[in-house]
């Protein structure tokens, strides 16, 4: 392999490795409008990534079979939603429990349909969403390895942040889902109902969830194993959380994590002893990321308040008139 | 006059067994702004709510031009025309007004929210009834006075013709509440009605037609504005003569207790908010602030008790530098604060009333036992408040949310005014409050400076209030002082309104002793 091909690889996957990440982080970014947070991402992005699994086998239909994805991603917010707001349950523990039944219950799934306790590899293969190659593009040294060649789901994970961005600024119920998170009492006031636009919201959030999950097992690798989703729904919630709920933001941010995962599994071939200190790399941009962030805006607003008081008192009075 | 809504027999009695509103009848008409007044806790916004769709009733009907109405939820009170503005504001406050405005009944084009349609069909109506606002700009960057305007084009925008209004001068100015009386004149006149509730007696006397009072939760009838007035709503409202004037007795210097030189408080825009202020406060007497909103009183009085921070001079109390003392110190020190917003600062609202009047004071050896609180004491002692203070609440262990305004208020007066201290800033201390618990906490704030030499600073948006309980006054004006009176004899509301705007000044020399 040549040195051109080997970073054209490497840049290949990195969008590879982000794609579940961007559904993961758009899946928070849309039930964050509306104020909660959607915990249990992990667990709807590996019951999806099951559903998807079975279907496309049972119906022999990449489209149904992703369909499926979606679909239990769906319902999957549909029965937080419900337990959190009709039956008034703690969100956070619900969504606790969401991800332990989750990582339970497609194991169990998965022994009922295969016999198998690990993969769904030999005994229920599934369909794979098929690669595109970009005329012209593929041609080119390093851009063409980099860009082309890539799943529908990964090029969809780009459109899908434009479309949730579109649903968030530009469309009605964005408008009410905004109106929601920041203020409750104003949406009843003008009787929008916010349990409908909470459960709508964690609905759609379900089902980008599910396309999340529908290519880890029908793109990224083509069978369901356990645990397989491996935390990739948790890096896509924080984040979101990072960029506080903008949802080019967050997928700007779900590429830096995937750079950091591919990048470990480059180190992971070349300097295998590191392999489980490189794989927490994701992890720990993810803390210091929060961090200095937050550290960066607190001693910004300190400066510049301290900036604006020295002025203040140094001036002799009140130029402007107070307003 | 057309009848336009009829209530008949109305009784609500909350979960809890409370029998907030009983037997309730009135009728409001067309053209008509109609008071409904009462003391905190009578049931008049639990009446307005059962208007409005918000909460159920048990008993009585509702007849809108004839017509009986089944309100389940405020979208069936908005569609049959009837809207409400809420003491407490329910806005977006990241949203422009024009977005706050159409909310609910969003224009679109193609499918898509359509925010040039929703500028003009809100500036539309905006001009309309005169209302002057620029609707692209944020909530949060407006005004209270413009965030109301709000609400009440996010009624008329709907098409109500009965508007609500649940104390919407508590948080206006002066000048604000001038404005707001002016359009709702207008709105008046072409054909709405409104009903508003108030304290303040002057303004229902000043605006309204008739009268509604409730007491209790009853309601005690319905009277034309012109055969009444103030003393004869406040008796039928409390069922006893309030005294709102009271007889002070000259005060004589005594030693300083606060101590400011050159303040300066700068906000985030790099304005000095307080400019350079110098003052000496001293034991025994109230010194009221007065000022339109905004010009730094807030401010001043919120840094001399080292709630929020100062950039340049100094505060001594009693010979101390304040500089850098945490609030447990200062109250240790013997400073206390009735703050402005008395369900955010005040009160912790979820806690119970004994909570909240010992949260100062349960480390105090008195309240303690072998290293445990020692809830005899502890209980004696807030039931003896609760007594003291007339607090209205089922028990100790209440919740303070579940209380009425005044009640709420209550609870902080109690802690506040038996905290032992030597100075006390009381800020807005009776907004929103009744005229019977007013009368209370003036009558308390007198004695406690004139009876035990407390320091008093007075910040209040009610002239009224100001020159009935301070002993001396100061303007504040963009965050000087701009005149001293040492007595409010002889100084009328008009004069201070001049010296609040502007049209006078003080000189330096000329306040050089008063300050
Ligand atoms: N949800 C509730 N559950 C039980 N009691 C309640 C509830 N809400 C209000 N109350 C009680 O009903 C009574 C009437 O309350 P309401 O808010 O109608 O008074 P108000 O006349 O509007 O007083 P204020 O002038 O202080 O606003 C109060 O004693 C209050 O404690
Ligand atoms: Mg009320």
């Amino acid at each position: 392999m040549s040195f051109s091909e080997a970073i054209g690889t490497f840049l290949f996957s990195i969008f590879r490795l982000s794609t579940p990440i961007i559904y993961a982080a758009l899946a928070a970014c849309i039930t964050k409008q509306t104020g909660l947070l959607n915990m249990a991402i992990e667990g709807i992005m590996l019951t999806a990534a099951l559903s998807s699994v079975v279907f496309s086998a049972l119906t022999q239909s990449v489209v149904l079979g992703v369909l499926f994805g979606m679909l239990a991603g769906s319902l999957i917010g549909g029965i937080i939603s419900y337990a959190n707001l009709i039956g008034k349950t703690e969100l956070y523990l619900t969504c606790i429990a969401i991800n332990l039944i989750a990582t339970g219950g497609t194991t169990f799934a998965l022994y009922m349909i295969t016999g198998t306790k690990g993969t769904t590899f030999s005994a229920l293969p599934s369909l794979e969403v098929p690669n595109i190659d970009i005329p012209f593009i593929k041609d080119i040294p390093i851009l063409g390895t980099m860009l082309s060649g890539h799943s529908i789901l990964t090029y969809f994970a780009f459109v899908c942040a434009f479309l949730v961005w579109l649903l968030i600024y530009k469309t009605r119920l964005g408008l009410r889902m905004r109106c929601v998170g920041e203020n409750p009492n104003a949406a009843l006031s003008v009787g929008i109902s916010v349990t409908r636009i909470k459960t709508v919201a964690y609905l759609i959030s379900g089902a980008v969830g599910g396309l999340g999950g529908a290519f880890m097992s029908m793109s990224y690798v083509t069978w369901f194993s356990r645990d397989m989703l491996a935390g990739r729904g948790f890096i896509g919630l924080s984040a979101n959380n990072i960029t506080a709920g903008s949802p080019v933001g967050a997928t700007l941010f779900s590429m830096l994590f995937g750079i950091a995962d591919a990048s470990a599994n480059v180190l992971q071939i070349t300097a295998a002893g590191l392999s489980y200190f490189v794989k927490m790399i994701p992890y720990i941009i993810t803390i210091l990321g929060m961090v200095i962030m937050e550290a960066i805006r607190i001693r910004k607003g300190l400066k510049f308040k301290d900036q604006v008081v020295r002025k203040a008192i140094a001036g002799t009075a009140n130029e402007k008139d107070l307003t | 006059m057309s009848e336009l809504l009829k209530v008949e027999n109305i009784t609500k009695i909350y979960t809890n067994g409370f029998v907030a509103n009983k037997d309730i009848s009135f009728t409001v008409n067309a053209n008509e702004i109609h008071a409904l007044v009462g003391e905190n806790g009578a049931g008049k916004t639990t009446l307005m709510k059962i208007l409005f769709g918000m909460e159920d009733y048990q008993e009585g009907a509702i007849y809108l031009e004839g017509e009986k109405l089944e309100l389940k939820s405020p979208l069936d009170a908005i569609h049959k025309g009837i809207g409400m503005i809420h003491q407490h504001f329910m806005l977006v406050p990241s949203l422009s007004i024009a977005e706050n405005i159409v909310l609910g009944i969003e224009p679109t084009k193609a499918s898509f929210f359509d925010y040039n349609e929703a500028v003009k069909i809100t500036s539309d109506i905006a001009k309309k009834y005169n209302f002057n606002i620029d609707v692209t700009k944020k909530v949060n960057e407006i005004s209270v006075a413009q965030m109301q305007k709000v609400e009440i084009l996010k009624a008329l925008i709907r098409g109500v013709k009965i508007l609500i209004m649940d104390e919407p001068t508590a948080v206006l100015t002066p000048q604000e509440t001038k404005e707001l009386f002016e359009q709702l004149v207008i709105l008046r006149d072409s054909g709405y009605a409104i009903i508003f509730i108030s304290h303040k007696l002057e303004e229902i006397m000043q605006l309204c037609d008739r009268v509604t009072i409730l007491r209790k939760g009853r309601c005690v009838g319905t009277y034309n504005i012109a055969d009444m007035t103030e003393a004869k709503i406040s008796r039928l409202m409390i069922g006893r003569d309030v005294e709102l004037k009271f007889n002070k007795k000259a005060k004589q210097a005594k030693n300083t207790v606060m101590e400011i030189r050159n303040l300066i408080c700068v906000n985030d825009d790099g304005k000095r908010v307080v400019d350079n202020v110098s003052l000496n406060i001293h034991a025994g007497e109230i010194l009221g602030i007065v000022g339109i909103e905004g010009n730094g009183q807030k401010e001043f009085s919120e840094a001399i008790c080292g709630f929020s921070e100062y950039h340049a001079g100094s505060v001594r109390f009693n010979g101390v530098d304040i500089k850098g003392k945490s609030i447990r110190e200062l109250r240790q020190m013997g400073i206390a604060h009735i703050p402005e917003d008395r369900m955010k600062n005040g009160c912790a609202m979820n806690l119970s009333v004994k909570d909240n009047i010992i949260g100062d004071r349960y480390f105090s050896p008195q309240f303690r036992k072998f290293g445990f609180l020692n809830s005899k004491a502890i209980n004696r002692f807030v039931d003896q408040c609760i007594s003291d203070f007339e607090i209205a609440c089922d028990n100790r262990n209440q919740p303070v949310r579940m209380l009425s305004g005044g009640n709420i208020q209550k609870v902080v007066v109690a802690r506040e005014f038996t905290s032992g201290c030597k100075f006390i800033l009381a800020s807005q201390p009776t907004r929103g409050i009744d005229v019977g618990t007013t009368e209370m906490i003036r009558k308390l704030l007198i004695s406690m400076s004139h009876e035990k030499d407390v320091a008093t600073v007075l910040v209040s948006a009610d002239l009224n209030e100001l020159l009935e309980v301070s002993d001396r006054l100061i303007v504040m004006r963009k965050g000087k002082i701009v005149a001293a009176f040492p007595t409010t004899q002889g100084v009328t509301e008009e004069l201070l309104g001049e010296y609040m705007l502007g049209i006078k000044t003080m000189t330096a020399a000329e306040m050089e002793d008063l300050l």
